[in-house]
């Protein structure tokens, strides 16, 4: 079981930095599968069907066919033009991911997932979800193969997400409001956990973000890293050498891990997450897991977390419903601990402005998750020559979030 | 021998089960929580599991994830959890005593210090929910050190093959997670339970405990019928939430009212093998 897990192609080697999880599901200390026993079970299977699918050609050859012609795939890489004069430094390139079928990354994981649960016989999927961009991404791939969908979202995400909530419903998925905790995607997560708990016999659990016990930190990784591996070689192509950063925002980090891994043995590519600052760092009120957080174990795998000195978990904030989590994927923690990745912060109010800039000056409304990554782009593109060249990933557009927006503005629709 | 070895082997002598009473450390306050604790082996429980909240209980249904939050709200922390085992141990010696919880507070505490201060308060056995055998070595090294029992959950998914896995380097006794669902939802039938035990049975020779979904007296007597031990908490925590005034605050019947649901198990559990023998 000690097999590299990549997303295309042939093992990476001994000194790679994307040959991880090792057979334990662990990127260092971080990872792992820490599940109730009645659950342990199900994960071994998931893991068995994922390794046998991935050795089988045809399930990619299926998956590469429904990217393609289903979600829109491969998504442009855009020279962002008049941001890049606005900033006056590097060269802006946006990796067009909100252009994918339901408006954001997800969905790529979806339709791996979707494929595979397919292939396990199972007949029901469960999901959790913050934004609701998970949820919907779920939810269509569900109408897609007619099976039957149930959400969990926290409650406080349902009355902040309410076109998301809508679309879900449309898309024929039951939405199961979770009141516990703050009522945001941790208890989304929970939730879902203690359903799957009580279906283990026809239910899959179609986990969002490169989080959750092994295998589903590589799985979903390994679904999402088609983000990197296309901007690398349409980086290649658009300027023939690779961008000097490459920047996204974090919440689980699973449109980040995307974006990095395959980049990660680049080592002329710097590689930036930015976490949700919320009212600040300094505050309370923030989704910094790797800033202010420490390691520890939550929804099945060692990693940082929002905790107290007592190790009770503590609820995260963000303006952003896709960020609005304590924890964050073990790979990203492990790229953290040896320097890989620098990860930083950006605040509600800094997101804000940078989902007002890149409207006015690209056209494009970005959700506000990705807004955190151009938000941090406008604090280092001042310091850059011009001749370099920043990446972006564009994870998600901005419908859902308007009235948001409108109301932190103080805008009334 | 430890404590949980010694009162199985004298229950085997008396050929009854053991009664297993859980309740929350400090849910809603610790004054009722350490009244409690101390009238249980009384009111015939024959071994205690005291559990230690967590925020975000994921085995847990919304009747003990609310006992977690009226404790957490009370300020419980594994210290004050440890300090009331150390107050019960100065008068009972005997009643083993197994905490339930979550891992991280432990790794928070440190697990190895936990263990350490665990034994010392006077802890017999760990259930620690999310710390499956295939991630044991981060706490069981530190336990056995300090002779604590790591007591595995078995559930009705554990095949054949996995169940050697996950009771190599258990001990205690073995609980039996009776249904695939979280604590108090639904209860596993006569059936279930009878085809379930024996296969456990043949893979070890601890005792056996049943624990989810055993509500009733006959439940319990159900349940140490086929296995050694019935675990009750859901109910429990019903009654002990149902007697709470309207802010949670504890009224003076709240104990009485527990620990009566007790004995009426308990006499389940008594009865049980005498009408087998009958």
């Amino acid at each position: 079981m000690n097999q590299p897990l990549t997303s295309h192609g042939a093992p990476h080697g001994a000194n790679s930095l994307r040959s991880g999880p090792d057979g334990r599901g662990r990127f260092g200390d971080y990872g792992g599968r820490f599940v109730a026993e009645t659950l342990m079970p199900l994960i071994l299977q998931v893991e068995a069907a994922y390794h046998a699918a991935k050795a089988d050609p045809t399930f990619q050859t299926e998956l590469d066919a429904y990217l393609k012609d289903y979600v829109g795939r491969p998504s442009p890489l855009w020279f962002a033009e008049r941001l890049t004069r606005e900033f006056g430094g590097p060269r802006i390139y946006l990796k067009r991911d909100e252009l994918n079928h339901t408006g954001s990354h997800k969905i790529n994981n979806c339709m791996g997932q979707i494929l595979l649960a397919r292939r396990m016989g199972r007949t029901r999927i469960i999901a959790e979800t913050g934004a609701g961009q998970h949820g919907v991404a779920t939810a269509t791939v569900c109408a897609l193969f007619g099976l039957p969908c149930t959400v969990y979202m926290g409650a406080t995400d349902v009355e902040r997400q309410k076109p998301n909530v809508f679309r879900m419903k449309l898309l024929g998925a039951e939405i199961k409001p979770v009141v516990s905790g703050a009522g945001t995607l941790k208890d989304a997560m929970n939730e879902a956990m203690r359903d799957w708990v009580a279906n283990v016999s026809d239910t899959y659990y179609l986990i969002g973000t490169v989080a959750g016990p092994h295998p589903y930190p590589a799985m979903v990784r390994d679904f999402q890293s088609i983000i990197g591996t296309e901007a690398r070689a349409q980086m290649l192509e658009a300027e023939g050498r690779l961008p000097n950063v490459a920047v996204a925002a974090i919440g689980g980090g699973s449109n980040a891990m995307g974006l990095f891994h395959p980049f990660l043995d680049d080592a002329g590519v710097r590689l930036i997450g930015v976490e949700a600052a919320g009212r600040g760092l300094d505050t309370h009120e923030h989704a910094a897991s790797l800033s202010r957080g420490r390691p520890g174990v939550l929804h099945g795998n060692n990693t940082y977390l929002l905790q107290d000195e007592e190790g009770q978990i503590q609820e995260a904030h963000s303006i952003s419903a896709g960020l609005d989590y304590p924890g964050i994927g073990p790979e990203h923690s492990w790229l953290h601990d040896i320097g890989r990745v620098e990860y930083v912060a950006a605040t509600d109010d800094e997101a804000l402005g940078a989902f007002q800039l890149l409207t006015r000056t690209e056209g494009i409304i970005p959700a506000l998750e990705p807004a955190h990554a151009l938000a941090h782009i406008a604090k280092i593109a001042p310091g850059m020559a011009a001749d370099q060249i920043v990446l972006m990933n564009l994870c998600g557009r901005g419908d859902k979030d308007i009235f948001s927006v409108a109301e932190h503005l103080g805008v009334k629709l | 021998m430890s404590r949980i070895a010694a009162r199985f082997a004298a229950l085997k002598q008396q050929d009854r089960g053991a009664l297993i009473p859980f309740i929350e450390a400090w849910d809603p306050d610790p004054a009722t929580s350490m009244a409690l604790l101390r009238g249980l082996p009384a009111a015939g429980a024959d071994l205690i599991e005291i559990g230690c909240a967590f925020t975000d209980p994921m085995a847990d249904g919304p009747t003990i994830q609310a006992a977690g939050k009226r404790a957490l709200a009370a300020g419980v922390t594994l210290s004050r959890t440890l300090a009331m085992v150390r107050d019960f141990r100065r008068e009972d010696d005997a009643t083993p005593i197994i905490l339930m919880g979550y891992l991280n507070p432990i790794l928070s505490y440190g697990p190895e210090r936990f263990c350490v201060d665990a034994a010392t308060a006077g802890v017999d056995g760990l259930i620690v929910v999310d710390l499956p055998s295939e991630e044991a070595d981060l706490l069981a090294p530190h336990a056995s050190a300090q002779d604590i029992d790591i007591i595995r959950l078995v559930a009705p998914t554990t095949d054949a093959q996995r169940l050697p896995k996950v009771l190599e380097g258990s001990s205690g006794f073995v609980y039996y997670v009776s249904i695939t669902g979280i604590t108090g939802t639904r209860s596993a039938t006569a059936d279930e339970l009878a085809a379930a035990i024996p296969r456990v049975r043949a893979a070890t020779s601890l005792p056996i405990a049943i624990g989810f979904g055993v509500r009733s007296p006959e439940q319990a007597a159900q349940a140490v019928r086929v296995a050694d031990a019935a675990v009750v908490a859901s109910v429990l925590i019903e009654t002990l939430a149902a007697s709470l005034d309207a802010s949670g605050r504890a009224e003076p019947d709240t104990v009485r009212r527990v620990l009566d649901q007790v004995r009426a198990l308990a006499e389940g559990v008594r009865g049980a093998r005498l009408e087998r023998a009958a």
